[in-house]
């Protein structure tokens, strides 16, 4: 049986992981602690930005910063709220019925994504996916300390999570699917025998024309 | 004596013209070489919207289009879409007529609810650009997107099994249309292999339908896709068409245009090249010199900007199984161009467009298409070359596909052709799993590509030209790669093809040229 791998923001959803975050931060137990963590986060905009530019893992180590503190039963006592006023209305039209499409042939189907677990898992539970590969916040005496468990989810090391994976559950990787629309993907989308651009940025729209991979739009439904 | 039609090369003929995909080359065929040129255009219908009336008013096997109407009713139209004719025609499209004439019909008999859909069954669907071309602004407007769209042969909700042939074989079509009080259908009908029971059965179905003619075993039997009397294809059609006739209410309208495929300045390329005047000869050379001067973009958008000029020959509605008889009668009236005899090679040029690529490139999967498709199928009787005989066709065979309409025939020909190009083996052992892929289905259902099922279907559309050739020989391929892959081997002048031939044909091998495009067909008898 093959796999169809998925990554998340900008792929199925139109959010990026900055959206759920800001989400948490503009609710914190008080509106004080809100904007004292929002002008926090403000001040490291740049950091961010530069991050983002020279690598996607750092990126993502830096953002969950903001987490800081956070206690865990807070974090899902949001989730619910999180997903459904940020990511449930960011979905796109066509991605519930590619990830039917996929399930209908009897594929396995996989969330990768550098966001973060607890919310990737209602994403999957919502469109009907078999499994997640995503962040976990570390959680020490009931908080978040801001940093990320290793393995992060990033870049070449989501080819890697999905190769540990396949081989896991018995995938051969030339039969699996991968979807993404970053050309920070590209390790992703290079492991799988059937890749495919999804709303693809135009660096990884050009690679996806050069290989003849299939590009897609999920932002039409049919 | 032989046919206008037919010329003999003899010592003082001038070179033939010949498409070599987006360009022309002059070929200096040996003396003897039977050259077939289509039939002059017949002449044109004076009132086009006068016949459409009279056909709505005095069908062939069915009331009038005015009698079935009654308010309130649900109607579908199914329009065929714009694969035909070859190139596009010029703006108003016929489609564009007859559904402007049905549209009033059907408002002043307080029909209300009405839905349009295009039926490509496993084609791209149409752009909403070309969907206004085809028909007309004011439709388009009214209309589209929600009552005007493109059929979708992978919607799960939206196809409906009506019915099972004798043979078992499932016909499921486009729920809407299965739901209507009353299905009009309108055609337009360029080659005889179109219309008819193909209409309703294959544009508006899904693949479990497809699967019962679309296989290598029904088309090995087809002598010839434009002979229904003779094609196996036209025999699954009709049964599945039988079935349709017993569920639903179908009217059918169907169109027939003439072979004027070229304007003006360039009607001299569908005349024997003896006749040309000075001034076409001039032309002539000026054009191959400038085509060969332009970069492909550019003589691809060029092409592709130039309508042709068909005139409406034919206007005929009313039951399908009545109808189609006399839309293929004036179809043969165009194109039959009577031959006595086979012969031992097939001479032809490659055209840039085929029903598969329109506004897009003519891809390697489809020049197979194109030669051992349509090409060696243009016949009635039988094959204008004898069993074994060689093909020997022009087209550089460039390794470009199209990568939105062809994205999956990118995948067939470098990933599968590689394996084999036995059609039986790759409809086995590949095409249920390629056509099932989800990334291709979702850019045929929301983007303009091709079904991943439609390369196999090209594939297979060769096969009474594989099965029947011995050879084909490609002249002017700029790589040996894709011939090779396609089974075809390369000369760099029709001279070394023509020597080729000899080598495996008999001493004095007998050349028919079938001087395409326009469209002709040989209607192909005994010496």
């Amino acid at each position: 049986m093959p796999a169809s791998y998925f990554d998340v923001d900008g792929t199925l959803v139109r959010t990026n992981l900055v959206h759920p975050t800001l989400y948490y931060i503009l609710n914190q137990r008080t509106p004080f602690k809100s904007l004292v963590k929002l002008a926090k986060t403000a001040l490291r905009a740049p950091e961010l930005a530069l991050a983002e530019i020279q690598d996607r893992r750092i990126f993502n180590e830096q953002l969950f910063q903001a987490y800081e503190g956070m206690s865990h039963d807070r974090l899902m006592l949001l989730a619910d709220d999180a997903f459904d006023s940020v990511l449930k209305k960011a979905i796109y039209p066509a991605a519930r019925e590619l990830v039917a499409r996929c399930k209908s042939e009897g594929h396995e189907v996989v969330i990768v994504s550098g966001a973060l677990d607890f919310l990737m898992h209602r994403l999957a539970d919502y469109l009907g996916a078999d499994c997640v590969i995503a962040n976990r916040l570390e959680i020490k005496d009931g908080f978040a300390t801001g940093r990320l468990l290793r393995p992060v989810v990033a870049g070449p090391e989501k080819a890697r999570l999905i190769r540990e994976h396949a081989s896991k559950n018995g995938h051969d990787l030339n039969e699996c699917y991968a979807y993404s629309d970053s050309y920070s993907d590209v390790p992703m989308l290079s492991v799988v025998g059937h890749p495919a651009a999804v709303n693809p940025d135009g660096k990884l729209e050009r690679l996806a024309r050069t290989y003849g991979w299939p590009v897609l739009t999920l932002k039409k439904v049919s | 004596m032989s046919h206008p039609q037919v010329v003999t090369i003899d010592r003082k003929s001038a070179p033939r013209i010949a498409f070599s995909g987006d360009q022309l080359v002059e070929v200096d065929l040996p003396i003897g070489t039977r050259v077939v040129y289509p039939k002059p255009p017949l002449a044109g219908l004076k009132d086009v919207d006068a016949a459409i009336r009279y056909a709505l008013n005095h069908p062939d096997g069915s009331p009038p289009l005015y009698a079935k109407l009654r308010p309130g009713m649900k109607v579908v139209i199914a329009i065929d879409d714009i694969s035909m004719p070859l190139p596009p025609m010029k703006r108003p499209d016929v489609r564009e007529r007859v559904l402007t004439i049905v549209l009033e019909l059907l408002k002043d008999h307080g029909v209300e609810d009405i839905e349009m859909i295009i039926a490509t069954a496993f084609h791209r669907r149409m752009t909403a650009d070309e969907i206004k071309r085809m028909v007309g602004d004011r439709i388009f407007d009214r209309y589209y997107p929600k009552r005007l769209y493109n059929h979708d042969a992978e919607d799960p909700k939206g196809l409906k099994e009506i019915g099972v042939t004798d043979q078992g074989e499932v016909v499921e079509i486009n729920k809407k249309a299965a739901e209507s009080d009353l299905l009009i259908y309108v055609n337009l009908n360029f080659v005889p292999m179109n219309g008819g029971n193909k209409s309703v059965a294959v544009g508006l179905s899904g693949y479990r339908s497809l699967q019962a003619h679309h296989n290598p075993y029904v088309l090995r039997k087809c002598w010839s896709y434009m002979d229904p009397a003779k094609s196996e294809l036209a025999t699954a059609f009709a049964r599945q068409g039988k079935i349709v006739h017993e569920k639903l209410d179908v009217f059918t309208i169907e169109t027939t245009v003439n072979n004027r495929m070229f304007d003006k300045p360039l009607e001299f390329l569908a005349k024997n090249e003896d006749d040309w005047s000075p001034a076409e000869r001039a032309a002539a050379k000026a054009l191959i010199f400038t085509l060969k001067k332009t970069p492909q973009a550019a003589r691809q958008a060029i092409f592709e900007r130039v309508p042709a000029p068909y005139e409406v020959t034919g206007v005929f509605a009313g039951a399908t199984e009545a109808v189609h008889p006399k839309t293929i009668e004036r179809g043969f009236e165009q194109y039959l161009t009577p031959v006595r005899g086979q012969c031992d090679i097939l001479v032809t040029g490659i055209p840039f467009i085929s029903p598969y690529n329109v506004n897009a490139f003519l891809n390697p999967l489809l020049v197979q298409v194109m030669a051992q498709g349509y090409i060696f199928n243009l016949y009635r009787g039988m094959p204008v070359v004898r069993k074994g005989g060689t093909m020997i066709i022009f087209h550089p065979c460039t390794d470009k596909f199209d990568q939105v309409q062809h994205a999956s025939y990118i995948e067939f020909v470098h990933n599968l052709l590689p394996e084999t190009r036995d059609a039986v083996e790759l409809h086995k052992r590949y095409e249920k799993k390629f056509a099932a892929n989800p990334a291709h289905i979702q850019a045929y259902r929301t983007g303009n590509a091709y079904h991943p099922a439609h390369p196999f279907y090209m594939w297979y559309w060769g096969e009474p030209g594989r099965q029947h050739l011995g050879r084909v020989i490609v002249v002017g391929a700029d790589n040996e790669y894709i011939p090779k892959l396609l089974g075809y081997e390369t000369a760099r002048t029709f001279a070394e093809a023509l020597e080729m031939a000899r080598q495996t044909g008999p001493a004095n091998p007998e050349i028919t040229m079938l001087h395409t495009a326009p469209m002709l067909m040989a209607d192909v008898t005994e010496a």
